[in-house]
């Protein structure tokens, strides 16, 4: 257990290491416990696997974003860089180019788009805890003290701005809504015929399908299309889309996961095609 | 009668916080455990025979009244509703008092917090028009508070919520998820005639009963004995409410423009 | 003599279940300030446990029901012992209460018009029982909390104080009433918490303190059912009636051991569970008694159609009152046809689908995974009767709930008599509390009101002798004159003893060798009991607690014992192996009990002679009018010829 210190002075500056808190569980009053916590099952092992499982990703996904290069191997468009909204895109035909910016734009074009899933998951209900509570510590499982001496939630900005979860996923929508496009491109061969598939399509096939859901299933979604309703027996088309809605809102971890794999799968796949590590098996 | 099968009992090594305001401090104790037993079961034994005093809040023994709540191996839990065969007989199990509360003995703390924050959420408002008898409300319209009125009160969510857990400073402003959810039912209560008198229960979540202080990482539903979806069904959708209230701009320009034109 | 501290109320509730709570709010609504005690903390009353529903002839399922229904229906559960005023008022006001409790917020299931839904229940002839899954008590009680905090809301706005016209206080516990004369004049209570003594002054007490289950080993009862009102109102001069009448709920857990006796809702019969033996037979079938016989199903065939239409079929013996199928459960299991563990199946899984079950049985499904390793939806349960409920009670007039001989005193619930008769139906309990509870809350305030500046003094020689008694299990080791010799009894030892003496003698099924054997047994006990001693100081000891409580459970096992044992037939939840019929002439009179020496000595130790002497009462004649409603074939099975022809 961690040693106790009780009579920490009011220092300006709280040492990186975890800080004694002033008003938690040794709180005068309480039941004399010095132990922060008592729990004696693996309750690390959660938060652990979280921050692995993120950190990987942040990691993955700032080298790709960075790197402007082998976004696209036809008919196949990383998911990273669709839509491209700038003049230095390369050119995918019939695909994603949206030059909304023109050639002002320097870097890498996946930087313009990436803000909005990545605002998506990052002001995510789902993805808040995990982070809270795998980075911040915030806490880091139930009933194991946090190491922060203040907290004020949510209350104050920057976290504040969480509330504006809703706008990332208006925003989210046309995005996945690209990304069916690409999609549905991706049942071209490489000379641009329709009517082929190859191991890429199911890749992008299976993407598409947990980014929708994880999408849909989101919690702002769910109250938009009928959580925000006094009277579902008045609206009950949209009771039965919130009933359904709400079913795939029990799932919005393993979305969040299974999406997350699965977008940066599609993307290296990508990779591996356009750097000539792999060719893509054709199915048909 | 067909005879019951053998039961099988061991002794247990228990560790129970025992003390007061001034102090205290686990003590241990060997104790015989007999299948198909609780916790709860144990502590009586303890009573019975090796701690006649030992303090312990109880009363129906089903999981349906709230009042055994303590923390046992450091996790906030119902004494009735954990059973022995969960633990393996030679683990120790160690039971504590809720931590987030002032300790009143042994396992008895003082949840006086909880009733006190009880009596801020503003009652339910009858719709003035509509008599007893009167009410009609659809079923799907009444599912969702249903489930929050399964809430029996045992303060778990209240005792592991981090907000005043780890940090007692935070006890003004913070409701808690139980007093949050008790909100969030009236709002979604069919009949609630709260708008009309007036009252903003959206608002009031966040400004009076300190939704901001949440950060949903779901350690109430975790600990919720009824199995309440506190997160998901109450305090997410109160954020959402909120929301809609206070950061939506069209609706934030909608009350511009009324106010302007008065 | 210590100083003990003192407030003045105008009421005082004992009690914050359903009827303390309702009893509250309407005397905090007549405008007077009410303070209410309570063992638990606020809203853990046992009120929480009744999972069925309130019965109220509301009409709402089926239009035929009313209040008329609704009385034959509890005086032929009760057995015609009820007193008819009293379940004439019950079934009349049950539904403006049930109404009541939907302006507070109270959210019950609906029908598909949006009304409150009713639900099938034993010994009630329609869809009766408002609910909520199987979790009613619950809403009713946190109804009734949520209520009393918004009248405190609404003082506070007035006076900057939520406590100042209704307080709880909570974890307190009576143990005497105070008397001025005749009249009331106070409570004298401890705090559980600090074991610190106070008196509140009041000339109005209600008692609503449920009842005495822990006294028995099986029960579904909670701590606190340790027949505390009832054993207050014996010692401040009041009587009980009805005594001999415990009802034995046939459905409780059998296994694991340490849930024995908690309830398994006689819903799961309403809505489709069914009784077998360990053969796989529907018992049920062979044990519907003649009075019973043209309301029941005959076959499998037509009790199963009834679920689907009602109507045109008569139900399935499993809907018996609850006596009957106590008893035939009883039966079963001496025969050797019963379940591993002593009970028997009963199977909610062959007609209900997982889903179904899970959403109109959620705690029932909740409490066998949970606490028994069992899913309802796949495997049958294994039940047994469980002491559920006390019929008898405080000696009330009807109209008003004053006890009678003590002005001032009240009394609503459970801890009162008469209502029930011999046999409580499923969901009158709930409907009961509302209904009553408002009543003593009423008549309470108008007592008090009607005082005016002449109210009783409290004594301080009474405080003192309070005081004594209540701390006298701190001095039991050391002794006083004779017991010195004797060391310290456990008082958990004790109440287990008393348990298991209750559950084989007094039980179920009784005697009158059995029960003189419980009496002899009962005055050993009341002998150790003065000896109980505990350790540790006054702060939150529950062994100085329960050591206070055996006085009272040894009072109302006496009444019980005594009365059952005097009472020469079988007639609901007395049930006699050597006077096995009902018999019409018991049908008029009610045993009354009350204390042999009023003036407070407890230390009668004679068994014949004990702490209580029983009356025999005749009950006051029903009403023609109420008579009109039953068939005069019926009427001869429970009436006299001579009260017949009057």
């Amino acid at each position: 257990m961690a040693t106790q210190a009780t009579e920490t002075p009011e220092t300006p500056d709280p040492p990186a290491s975890p800080p004694s808190p002033t008003g938690g569980v040794t709180s005068p009053g309480r039941a004399a416990i010095t132990a922060k916590h008592l729990r004696t099952d693996r309750w690390w092992l959660q938060p652990a696997v979280t921050f692995t499982g993120l950190f990987l990703f942040v990691v993955y996904s700032t080298w790709r974003a960075f790197a402007d290069t082998d976004y696209y191997a036809a008919p196949y468009v990383s998911p990273f860089y669709s839509p491209c909204l700038a003049d230095n895109c390369r050119d995918m035909r019939n695909g994603p180019n949206f030059d909304l910016l023109g050639s002002w734009w320097g870097l890498s074009p996946a930087l313009l788009i990436l803000i909005f899933p990545l605002g998506f998951r990052l002001t995510c209900y789902y993805y808040r805890k995990a982070y809270y509570r795998a980075f911040w510590a915030s806490p880091p499982a139930c009933a194991v003290s946090e190491p922060h001496a203040k907290y004020s939630g949510e209350t104050r900005f920057p976290l504040i701005m969480q509330n504006m979860h809703r706008y990332f996923f208006y925003a989210a929508v046309p995005v996945a809504g690209i990304l069916t496009y690409d999609t549905v491109l991706a049942f071209r061969d490489d000379s641009y015929e329709f009517g082929h598939m190859g191991l890429g399509t199911l890749v992008f096939l299976v993407n598409i399908v947990l980014i929708w859901a994880y999408t849909l299933s989101c919690h702002s979604c769910r109250h938009l299309i009928g959580g925000k309703l006094r009277h579902f027996s008045k609206h009950p088309v949209r009771y039965r889309m919130w009933t359904w809605v709400g079913k795939l809102n029990e799932r919005h971890m393993q979305l969040a996961w299974a999406s997350l794999i699965s977008v940066a799968a599609a993307d290296f796949y990508v990779y591996l095609l356009a750097s000539g590590a792999f060719s893509d098996p054709v199915l048909f | 009668m067909t005879t019951a099968p053998p039961s099988k009992t061991y002794k247990a090594h228990f560790k129970v916080w025992r003390g007061d305001t001034g102090g205290g401090a686990l003590e241990d104790f060997r104790v015989e455990v007999n299948e198909g037993e609780v916790v709860l079961d144990i502590i009586h034994r303890l009573q019975a025979t090796q701690a006649p005093d030992l303090a312990v809040r109880w009363n129906c023994k089903a999981g349906k009244c709230g009042s055994c709540s303590a923390e046992v191996n450091g996790r906030p839990r119902l004494m009735c509703m954990t059973r022995m065969s969960v633990f393996s007989p030679e683990e120790t199990i160690t039971v504590t008092p809720l931590r987030a509360f002032p300790v009143v003995r042994d396992l008895v703390t003082d949840v006086g917090f909880n009733y006190q924050k009880a009596r801020e959420v503003p009652a339910f408002v009858p719709p003035p028009d509509l008599g007893p008898g009167e009410y009609r409300m659809q079923q799907e319209d009444v599912n969702r508070s249903q489930e929050f009125r399964k809430c029996i009160e045992c303060f778990l969510c209240q005792d592991t919520c981090h907000a005043v857990r780890d940090h007692e400073e935070n006890k003004e402003a913070f409701a808690g998820p139980r007093f949050l959810m008790r909100v969030a039912e009236l709002d979604m209560h069919p009949l609630d005639a709260a708008e009309e008198s007036g009252l903003d229960r959206k608002r009031s979540a966040q400004e009076d009963h300190g939704l901001g202080y949440c950060n949903i990482t779901k350690c109430c539903t975790e600990v919720c004995p009824e199995h309440i979806k506190i997160t998901d069904n109450a305090l997410i959708p109160l954020k959402e409410r909120a929301a809609d209230r206070k950061y939506d701009p069209l609706v934030w320009l909608g009350n511009k423009i009324r106010r302007r034109g008065q | 003599m210590t100083h003990v501290e003192r407030q003045q109320w105008d009421v005082v509730v004992v009690g914050a279940g359903g009827a303390g709570l309702r009893a509250a709010i309407e005397a905090r609504e007549q405008g007077l300030r009410t303070a209410i005690i309570c063992k638990s903390l606020f809203g853990k009353a046992h009120t929480v446990m009744a999972e069925g529903g309130i019965a109220a002839s509301m009409g709402n399922v089926n239009d035929s029901d009313n209040w008329q229904v609704h009385f034959r229906d509890t005086m032929r559960g009760g057995k015609f012992l009820n007193h008819w005023r009293m379940a004439e008022l019950h079934a009349k006001e049950a539904p403006d209460r049930v109404w009541e409790l939907e302006t507070w917020g109270a959210l019950f299931d609906r029908t598909k018009d949006g009304k409150i839904s009713q639900r099938n229940f034993g010994g009630h002839e329609y869809p009766r029982l408002a609910h909520v899954g199987d979790r009613t008590g619950l809403e009713l009680i946190r109804t009734l909390q949520q209520k009393v905090v918004s009248l405190q809301q609404e003082d506070f706005k007035e006076t900057g104080d939520y406590e100042s016209r209704i307080k709880v206080f909570q974890e307190c516990t009576v143990t005497r009433i105070l008397k001025d004369g005749d009249r009331v004049s106070g409570v004298f209570c401890y705090e559980r918490e600090s074991g610190r003594f106070f008196v509140i002054e009041t000339p109005a007490v209600v008692l609503a303190t449920g009842g005495i289950g822990k006294s028995f080993k099986t029960t579904s009862n909670s701590w606190e059912y340790t027949g505390d009102g009832h054993a207050l109102a014996l010692l401040a001069g009041g009587s009980l009636l009805n005594m001999e009448f415990v009802q034995f709920h046939p459905t409780g857990m059998v296994w694991p051991p340490s849930v024995k006796g908690i309830l398994v809702t006689e819903s799961v019969r309403g809505d489709g569970g069914v009784l077998r033996n360990s053969e796989g037979k529907r018992f049920m079938f062979d044990y519907i008694p003649d009075i019973f016989k043209e309301k029941y199903a005959q076959s499998e065939e037509e009790g199963d159609r009834w679920y689907e239409d009602q109507l045109n079929n008569r139900r399935p013996p499993e809907l018996l009152p609850r006596d009957e199928v106590a008893r035939a459960i009883n039966s079963e299991v001496k025969a050797g046809r019963g379940s591993p563990h002593g009970g028997v199946f009963l199977d909610v899984s062959t007609r209900l689908s997982p889903e179904v079950i899970r959403r109109k049985l959620p705690s029932m499904h909740h409490q066998f995974k949970e606490l028994a390793g069992v899913d309802i939806t796949t495997e049958p349960m294994e039940v047994g009767p469980t002491c559920h409920y006390v019929m008898g009670g405080v000696d009330v007039d009807p109209d008003t709930t004053a006890a009678l001989g003590v002005p001032g005193l009240f009394a609503a619930g459970e801890v009162a008599g008469g209502m029930h008769g011999s046999n409580r139906l499923g969901g009158n309990s709930l409907s009961d509390l509302l209904v009553f509870g408002r009543r003593a809350g009423k008549y309470a305030a108008e007592y008090s009101v009607a005082l005016g500046e002449d109210r009783p003094a409290v004594d301080d020689g009474q405080i003192a002798s309070a005081s004594a008694e209540a701390l006298r299990p701190f001095s039991a080791a050391d002794g006083e004159g004779d017991e010195a010799a004797a060391a310290a009894e456990n008082p958990y030892t004790i109440h287990q003893e008393l348990q298991q003496t209750m559950n084989d003698l007094v039980g179920i099924i009784r005697s009158e060798a059995e029960m003189s054997e419980a009496l002899r047994k009962l005055a050993g006990f009341r002998v150790r009991a003065r000896r109980a001693g505990v350790e540790g100081h006054r702060q939150f000891n529950p062994g100085w607690h329960l050591a206070i409580d055996l006085r009272n459970m040894l009072l109302v096992s006496e009444c019980v014992a005594r009365a059952a044992r005097e009472r020469t037939e079988s007639r609901g939840g007395h049930t006699r192996d050597d006077y096995p019929g009902m018999d019409r002439e018991w049908r008029k009179s009610n045993l009354v009990c009350r204390l042999t020496d009023p003036t407070g000595g407890l230390s009668a130790t004679d068994p014949e002679r004990g702490q209580i002497r029983l009356e025999k009462r005749d009950m006051p004649p029903i009403r023609t009018d109420l008579l009109d409603l039953f068939d005069k074939d019926e009427l001869v099975k429970y009436l006299t010829d001579e009260e017949l022809t009057q």
